[in-house]
């Protein structure tokens, strides 16, 4: 690192105690990790069980978010649709409400007397809540937002000029979103979908809410460490450190992005 | 090279009445197939403007432009034919590739391009040894090159020029002035210039705009 001639010194100080404020709880979870009985710990049924429910849900979630946000994005970046700026604010609203809140409106709802769940059980026989789908809407409901915003952004960013000029060439607007559009997207879509993964992956409060903490069903590796910390601690930094090992594979790939390098 | 569709006269009417923004249109004018109209005129007078609303890019907010004898933008959202159906080709000033496709690739993008066309095109133009490269390797002429060769493999019965050669080096410029000046098989040209040796070499006639309104057409 040099350090510019006009960096102050106070400046300096402080970032770096940012810094150390965000790397402490990882450095204390990794010296407090039972390094050497970590292995069996991996192994134990609720572990495995809670992995396997958390990579279900996230990706299904993340399957859902890319068929429902890629439209999406694109019908905010590029339609002048009527009050965009509040359906705008309504689609990221679930990034700042509290994941509670998300998951109560969601029993609300979609619940069994929800304003749309009591529909959905009357006629199709479908219950959310307190099933591995119902986690799975808890988690695409939190993530959408993140993909969203991202992919809006990029198609913002890029303007429609090279659309345009496609279109001048006979390609119709289809052939223009399929040739043109979605390809110079893919790079954005890729960090939109790991952001919104990672967020899946980490939710907890709308899917304890409204999916409830069924061991196998819907309780997810975030459920499963909160459970085990009351009983278990050492299974609990085990879990822990699932999650950390997994978010640093999506935030690795994506570094050029979200950790732009000079 | 080789056209496929027979190609007729081009007319532009726009009516005194057409207004874009601020901007109030009065253009009739006819070009043949193979002629090359230059367009002329101080800053602001509109001409840019003019290709970007026959290619269909801006839309009239009243009036009506005739291209070719039909009404394609009677100042309505319904009444408004979309680019892709106007067989318009436009060149920007800008440098405007697709950087995710070849260079082949770009100059074959209209589902108008035959294999055939390409090919004659990325000759006509000396591309040839870049066909399998990326637009980020060329250089700002190639990439220009790349532009008008993509615009006229789309067979367009009306080409759109908004000074193609502005900011190229003198190569560049020369293989651009011999395609456009090669007149055979070339759709009839409208090119926005303020080059006078643009004008004197390639014209066939001049077209004058000031303030919305093409003022005379004589010929050169």
């Amino acid at each position: 690192m040099t350090r510019p001639p006009n960096a102050p010194r106070s400046v300096l100080v402080v970032a770096a105690l940012a810094v150390a404020f965000l790397t402490l709880p990882v450095l204390a979870l990794l010296q407090r990790a039972p390094w050497s009985g970590l292995v069996d710990l991996l192994r134990r049924r609720e572990v495995v069980e809670a992995l396997g429910v958390s990579l279900l849900v996230s990706l299904t979630a993340a399957g859902i978010v890319l068929v429902l946000g890629t439209p999406l994005a694109w019908v905010l970046a590029r339609v002048d649709v009527p009050f965009r700026r509040l359906v705008r604010a309504l689609v990221v609203l679930p990034m700042v409400l509290p994941p509670v809140v998300g998951g109560t409106a969601l029993l609300f709802a979609l619940g069994r007397r929800g304003l749309v769940g009591q529909w959905l059980e009357r006629w199709f026989d479908v219950t959310l809540p307190f099933t591995t789908a119902g986690a799975v809407v808890a988690a695409t409901f939190v993530a959408l937002p993140f993909y969203v915003v991202t992919v809006e952004g990029a198609l913002r960013t890029t303007g429609d000029h090279l659309e345009q000029l496609a279109s001048t060439l006979g390609a119709s607007p289809l052939t223009v979103l399929r040739r043109v559009t979605l390809p110079r997207l893919v790079p954005a879509m890729g960090a939109g979908l790991a952001l919104a993964w990672a967020r899946a992956l980490g939710e907890f409060g709308a899917t304890i809410t409204f999916a409830g903490n069924l061991p196998g069903r819907t309780r997810t590796l975030p459920l499963a460490t909160f459970q085990a910390l009351e009983s278990d601690p050492e299974a609990a930094i085990a879990l822990s450190l699932v999650l950390l090992a997994v978010s640093l594979a999506v935030l690795l790939p994506t570094r050029d992005r979200w950790l732009p390098t000079r | 090279m080789t056209s496929a569709a027979p190609m007729n006269p081009v007319a532009v009417s726009l009516d005194g009445r057409a207004v874009v923004g601020d901007l109030r249109l009065d253009v009739a004018l006819t070009v043949e197939p193979g002629e090359l109209v230059a367009v002329v005129g101080p800053n602001g007078a509109g001409k840019s403007t003019l290709l970007r609303l026959l290619a269909g890019l801006v839309a009239l907010d009243a009036g009506s432009l005739a291209l070719g004898g039909h009404i394609v933008d009677d100042g309505t959202a319904r009444g408004r034919i979309p680019p892709h159906e106007r067989r318009v080709g436009w060149v920007p000033q800008e440098r405007l590739l697709f950087d995710h496709l070849t260079v082949a690739a770009n100059v074959g993008f209209s589902p108008e391009a035959t294999p055939a066309r390409v090919d004659s095109l990325l000759d006509a133009l000396d591309l040839r040894h870049l066909a399998d490269h990326r637009p980020a390797e060329c250089s700002g002429g190639q990439a220009q090159r790349v532009a008008v060769a993509r615009a006229l493999a789309a067979e367009p019965d009306l080409l759109l020029l908004d000074e193609p050669s502005t900011a190229l080096d003198a190569e560049s410029r020369q293989r651009i002035h011999a395609l456009l000046g090669d007149r055979d098989h070339q759709p009839a040209t409208l090119l926005v210039t303020h080059d006078p040796v643009e004008v004197a070499g390639l014209a066939d006639r001049v077209a004058e705009m000031t303030a919305g309104r093409i003022i005379s057409t004589p010929p050169t």
